[in-house]
């Protein structure tokens, strides 16, 4: 039989992009675009008609709307988001629907040319304006604007997709990844977005296969085409022929026994053949996701992004509804451990303020924009400390970089603590409080801000951002981004020492230990707790048992040493094949 | 008739939520209710009119109220205004 190389070689039919979730699926496609409405001008002769036309659009438009908020609060377990509210409002506005009635009487053109005439003057009007979030509110003027004349024109609304279809798409937002997956998407293919995307990131903790950054796409592939994609090496193959479909189902056939080998690791511990446990804890960024925490047997939840809460709802949770979706998740984990990182706005993470600031991953993000919204800041301390009975939870601030900020909040969190005495409400008293070491300056400083602290978590994706001054998100300065650069290698070395001498636990989490060919290099390093997205603790268990840890631990002094990023992988590369350890992507 | 003016004092400024809060209040009362910046004069019983101002922190805004119960929506809109809407 032909292997990978053999194939790919003779295909002509092959995408390649950024191998973002692992796994192999051959299905049809869904292209998820959004089209042009061609507005028809035409004069009408009937008044009534036209008005009623009208109001039955936005009948239907407010139904749709309707739609998405159910959609969203089942899965978001909140309230709606204020941007849904203010397109639907939109629909009730009543100097607009008269402006709109009185020209259809006075000019006699068809509604659709009127509603997107009187609506397009708003949005112009928002155009002079220079204040930059002005273009997003102008965007969601033309999705109201938009689902409007669909409606007049009585086309249909793609709110579900067909079951078991490959999306293929621009790009997708973190709402469409959720929304999309509910209609069993098979896996997702974009032609932009990185590793540490948001669409890359869900699709992992979806165990759904995904290859982003093709560039391309959405202009070779067409609706309705048969793809294949293979997410372990990043490969699209478009309308495959009949050799290169019976070599994927044969892989996927090989992939469902090693699904199954990995699944009789499930109870056995993460353990060195030379007898380091290692604890796998799992990453959480949707609430969804707790079943596949519970069935990949992860030793806790070592990080609960909250921002991902605001995210789903489009606006800052309550304390009430933050107190229940912490508790929630406290008990369904109990009694393993919980940690419950603060709003990690700013930057790509979620827009807090509606300005946009010239330099936003060196701006007003994590602990620094906590410390400027303390009601928010207070709210979530309040919410934690609530949740909390079980004794399981454990708070962690986010871009920690000077002694201050953790000083300051703690003087927070013991504010919120004696309020909460007087109010007579339990909660732990004895919480534990941890922060990312994810900025140089606190990396250098482990030691001194360690010792404030109750545990540190090395936060991989901003630390190596910063430490090599590449946005990562920038296709242009991308191939910079180098998980394996000997800085980050030595920076994670000084940490892993420092904390050992502050005497205070640390882990890793991050996208770095996704990556199969980083664990006996992050073990090596002496980190003996990494979390990762769920589906991938069994791929990481397996490589774990089957490492020493005195070798990683010279394999990493020896990557230590090294002075290029080719070093270090060809190094990594060599110590799976001395140690006749076979890396996942390769075993299929 | 009442004019006020007002400035902005939240840091996200006029945003979504608080044009949408703003148009809810007003819809309570029967005046009308004018909001003025850059020469340009909205309605602000109209959510689309709202969301085109492009008002940021440190902005001010001229509202006018006409009708029976102007007193009341001004002292309760105004309000809304100086507590930064609820964002401080």
């Amino acid at each position: 039989m032909k292997n990978f190389r053999q194939i790919f070689k003779e295909a002509e039919n092959t995408i390649t992009g950024i191998a973002a979730a692992p796994g192999i699926v051959i299905a049809k496609v869904y292209l998820f675009t959004k089209e042009k409405l061609e507005i028809n001008d035409g004069d009408i002769t009937n008044i009534e008609e036209a008005k009623s036309n009208l109001t039955e659009a936005l009948a239907k438009s407010k139904k749709e709307l309707n739609k998405v908020f159910a959609i969203a609060k089942e899965k978001m377990e909140g309230k709606r988001a204020a941007i849904f509210e203010a397109q639907m409002m939109i629909l009730d506005d009543p100097i607009l629907l008269e402006n709109i009635n009185s020209r259809i009487e006075k000019e006699k053109k068809q509604p659709e040319y009127i509603v997107n005439d009187e609506i397009s003057k708003y949005q112009s009007l928002m155009a002079h304006a220079h204040e930059t979030y002005m273009n997003d509110r102008a965007n969601d003027i033309e999705d109201i604007k938009n689902r409007i004349i669909r409606n007049l024109q009585k086309k249909r609304w793609v709110s579900k997709i067909k079951n078991d279809m490959i999306v293929v798409s621009d790009s997708l937002t973190p709402a469409d990844t959720i929304l999309l997956s509910r209609c069993n998407v098979k896996g997702f293919v974009t032609d932009h977005g990185g590793l540490t995307s948001h669409a890359a990131i869900i699709s992992r903790s979806l165990d759904i296969p995904a290859v982003v950054g093709t560039h391309n796409a959405t202009k070779h592939i067409q609706d309705g085409d048969i793809v294949i994609i293979d997410g372990f090496h990043g490969y699209v193959l478009v309308n495959p022929n009949e050799e290169q479909i019976d070599f994927f189902n044969a892989k996927i056939e090989k992939l469902i026994g090693l699904q199954k080998s990995l699944e009789e690791l499930k109870d056995q511990p993460a353990k060195t053949i030379d007898g380091k446990e290692i604890q796998l804890m799992a990453n959480v960024d949707v609430t969804g996701e707790i079943d596949l925490v519970v069935t990949n047997d992860a030793k806790g939840i070592g990080l609960y992004r909250t921002e991902q809460i605001i995210e789903e709802l489009g606006e800052i949770p309550s304390e009430d509804e933050q107190v229940k979706i912490y508790s929630n998740l406290s008990t369904r984990i109990y009694p393993k451990p919980l940690v419950i990182r603060a709003f990690d706005i700013g930057g790509d993470k979620f827009k807090f303020l509606d300005f946009t600031e010239p330099n936003p991953f060196l701006g007003l993000r994590g602990i620094r924009l906590l410390l400027e919204n303390q009601k928010m800041f207070r709210n979530q301390i309040r919410a934690v400390l609530k949740a909390s009975i079980n004794r399981n939870i454990q708070f962690m601030l986010p871009m920690i970089s000077t002694v201050w900020e953790i000083k300051h909040s703690i003087t927070l969190i013991n504010e919120c603590k004696n309020e909460l005495k007087h109010e007579k409400t339990n909660f732990d008293k004895d919480i534990k409080i941890g922060i990312m070491i994810e900025v140089p300056s606190a990396a250098l400083l482990t030691f001194e801000l360690a010792s404030l602290v109750d545990f540190i978590s090395i936060g991989t994706n901003d630390l190596i951002q910063y430490l090599m001054a590449v946005d990562r998100g920038n296709d242009l300065v991308s191939d910079l981004y180098q998980e394996f650069h000997p800085a980050v290698v030595r920076t994670i070395s000084h940490i892993v020492k420092e904390a050992k001498k502050a005497k205070k636990p640390v882990s890793l989490c991050g996208e770095m230990a996704a990556d199969t060919l980083a664990i006996p290099l992050l073990v090596g390093l002496g980190l003996s707790n990494l979390s990762i997205s769920p589906t991938t603790i069994p791929y990481a268990k397996r490589i774990i048992r089957s490492i020493s840890y005195e070798k990683a631990k010279a394999l990493s002094e020896d990557c230590y040493a090294s002075a290029t990023v080719g070093e270090v992988t060809e190094k990594l590369e060599k110590f799976f094949k001395d140690n006749s350890i076979t890396r996942t992507r390769n075993i299929i | 008739m009442i004019e006020q003016t007002v400035k902005i004092i939240n840091k996200a400024g006029l945003h979504t939520r608080p044009a949408a809060t703003i148009v809810k209040l007003a819809a309570k009362y029967k005046c009308d209710f004018y909001i003025a910046k850059d020469g340009l004069n909205i309605n602000a019983k109209s959510i689309i009119g709202v969301m085109t101002l492009a008002a940021e922190m440190g902005s001010e805004l001229i509202l006018t109220f006409n009708g029976a119960d102007e007193k009341e929506a001004a002292a309760e809109i105004t309000d809304y205004f100086n507590r930064g809407f609820d964002e401080l």
